[in-house]
C-alpha cells in the first residue's frame, strides 16, 4: 500500500495524497492548463520534476544553491510594528526581501491623488533610511472611475441593460481619466526618490484597465527611460469588458500571459509579473501544474525580466491569508525551477 | 536572494534600471562588484565585499561600525559601483549643492 504524503488543497486545507494520486493531480493540472489556454504541455521530465517536488514529505523546499531569484514585492508591511517606514525598514533589514513597496492603504491610484504631497513625504523620508529599491505601487482599478463613486457612466449597469456602446464609451473615458492620475502619481513619485512605479492587479476590471495601465507605462518610460516600472497582472486572463481596445494594433480582450508580456515590454516595463488563478477546491500540485504550464510561453519568450505573481491565491499559492509556507515554498520552488524566473 | 544580507537589492536595482533578466544582471552586478556570479547570495562574502566597496547591508552593531556607509550614503556609492542613475541619491545631491544650479 502506497505512503500518503501530506499535502495541501487551494483552500489551504491539508490533504494525504500518494504520490500516485499526486502525479496523477500533476498530469491533469497540466491538462487543464493546454485545454484552457491553448499551450503546450510540460515534457515528461518537468513533470517528473513537479511530482519530486510534491511528493516530498520536507517540512520546506527550495532551489539549488546558485538559482536563486529576485524577490520582489508589492505592498510592503501594514503597520503591525510600527509606521510604515517602519515596516519598510523590517522588510529591509529583518525579512531580507530584495526590494520593498510604499503603498497606501487605498492601493488604488485615483485616491492616492488627495494624499499625494503625504506620500512623497513619506517616500522621501523612506529613501534617507533605506539601502534596498523602494517603489510605490497601487492599482489602476478602473471601477473607482464609475458612478456613483466617480465620474463616467458605470458599464457594469450599462451591460446588463444592453447599452453595449454607452458601456464601451464610458471604459474609453475611464481609461484616459485613470492614464492621467497614474502618470501624475508616478511623476509625484520620481520627485520624492521612488526607485520604481508598481501598477499592481493590472486588467482587474478587464481589457480598459489594462490599456490604462500599458499607456501609462508608455508615458512614463518616455518621460523615465531608467527607472523600474512594474506592471502586476490581476488575473490570467484579459476579460473583454469592452472587447475591442488595442494596444499597438493588438486586441487585449482575451490575451493570455505570453501575449500580456509582449505588450509590457513593448509599452516599456522593467519587470512583468503573470498571475494565475488558483481553483481551492484542487490540490495545489494541481495548481501550480497549470500555472506552471500556463506561463512557460511567457517565461521563454520573455524579454524583460518575469517576476511572477507567487503568493496568497496565484501562482499554486493556497488561497489562504495565513499561507502555509510548505505550499508557498513548493509552489516558488515549481515555478523557479520548470520556468527560470527572473523573481517571484 | 537574500537582499541587504547579500546582493539581492544590487541585482533587483539592475532589472529595474536595464531591464535585464536574471542571468545577465547577476552577471553585471559580479562582474561590477569583482566577484563569482554564485558568490552574490553568499553572506558571509557579501558582508566583507560590501563594507569594502560601501555598499551599506545589515546596520546593527555587530556588522556595522561608524566608518561603513548605511542607507543613503551607501545609495551614492551603489549608484556609482554599478553605474545606475537612483532617484533619491540624485534628487538629494541636486539639493546639497550649490542652490543657484540646482534646477
Amino acid at each position: 500500500m502506497e505512503q500518503r504524503i501530506p499535502t495541501r488543497m487551494g483552500d489551504g486545507s491539508c490533504a494525504f495524497m500518494t504520490r500516485s494520486e499526486i502525479r496523477a493531480d500533476v498530469v491533469a493540472g497540466v491538462e487543464a492548463a493546454v485545454k484552457r489556454a491553448k499551450v503546450a504541455p510540460l515534457a515528461d521530465a518537468e513533470i517528473d520534476h513537479l511530482v519530486h517536488i510534491f511528493a516530498s514529505p520536507a517540512r520546506f523546499s527550495a532551489v539549488d544553491l546558485g538559482d536563486e531569484v529576485i524577490l520582489s514585492s508589492d505592498g510592503v508591511g501594514s503597520q503591525e510594528v510600527g509606521s510604515r517606514i517602519d515596516d519598510l525598514r523590517f522588510y529591509e533589514q529583518v525579512v531580507c526581501t530584495d526590494t520593498v513597496e510604499l503603498y497606501h492603504m487605498d492601493y488604488s491610484y485615483k485616491p492616492v491623488k488627495g494624499v499625494l504631497p503625504f506620500e512623497q513625504a513619506t517616500m522621501r523620508q523612506a529613501q534617507l533610511l533605506l539601502t534596498l529599491p523602494c517603489q510605490y505601487g497601487a492599482m489602476p482599478d478602473l471601477g473607482l472611475y464609475t458612478q456613483p463613486d466617480g465620474p463616467v457612466p458605470n458599464w457594469s449597469a450599462l451591460l446588463p441593460e444592453g447599452r453595449i456602446d454607452e458601456a464601451r464609451e464610458a471604459q474609453r473615458e475611464a481609461v484616459e481619466l485613470a492614464v492621467e492620475d497614474i502618470v501624475h502619481v508616478a511623476e509625484s513619485m520620481h520627485a520624492a526618490g521612488a526607485d520604481g512605479i508598481n501598477l499592481d492587479t493590472a486588467g482587474a476590471a478587464g481589457d480598459a484597465d489594462f490599456l490604462a495601465s500599458l499607456l501609462a507605462v508608455e508615458r512614463l518610460r518616455a518621460r523615465f527611460p531608467h527607472w523600474g516600472i512594474q506592471i502586476g497582472m490581476a488575473s490570467e486572463f484579459v476579460l473583454g469588458m469592452h472587447g475591442e481596445l488595442e494596444f499597438h494594433g493588438t486586441r487585449l480582450a482575451g490575451l493570455w500571459p505570453e501575449a500580456q508580456m509582449r505588450l509590457a515590454a513593448e509599452a516599456g516595463v522593467s519587470v512583468f509579473g503573470p498571475a494565475i488563478n488558483v481553483n481551492t477546491g484542487k490540490s495545489v500540485a494541481w495548481n501550480t501544474a497549470r500555472a506552471v504550464t500556463i506561463v512557460k510561453p511567457c517565461a521563454d519568450a520573455a524579454t524583460v525580466p518575469v517576476h511572477m505573481n507567487v503568493g496568497m491565491g496565484v501562482g499554486g499559492v493556497p488561497m489562504h491569508p495565513v499561507t502555509p509556507v510548505d505550499a508557498v515554498s513548493r509552489a516558488s520552488r515549481a515555478c523557479v525551477d520548470l520556468l527560470r524566473l527572473d523573481g517571484l | 536572494m537574500g537582499g541587504v544580507r547579500t546582493a539581492g537589492d544590487l541585482v533587483a536595482r539592475v532589472q529595474m534600471t536595464r531591464r535585464l533578466r536574471l542571468p545577465e544582471a547577476k552577471k553585471y552586478v559580479a562582474d561590477k562588484l569583482g566577484c563569482d556570479v554564485f558568490e552574490l547570495c553568499d553572506p558571509v562574502t557579501m558582508l566583507d565585499l560590501r563594507r569594502e566597496l560601501g555598499l551599506g547591508g545589515l546596520s546593527h552593531q555587530d556588522v556595522t561600525t561608524m566608518d561603513d556607509a548605511v542607507a543613503l550614503g551607501a545609495k551614492f556609492r551603489v549608484a556609482e559601483v554599478l553605474d545606475v542613475p537612483i532617484p533619491s541619491v540624485e534628487h538629494f545631491a541636486r539639493l546639497a549643492g550649490d542652490r543657484r544650479k540646482r534646477d
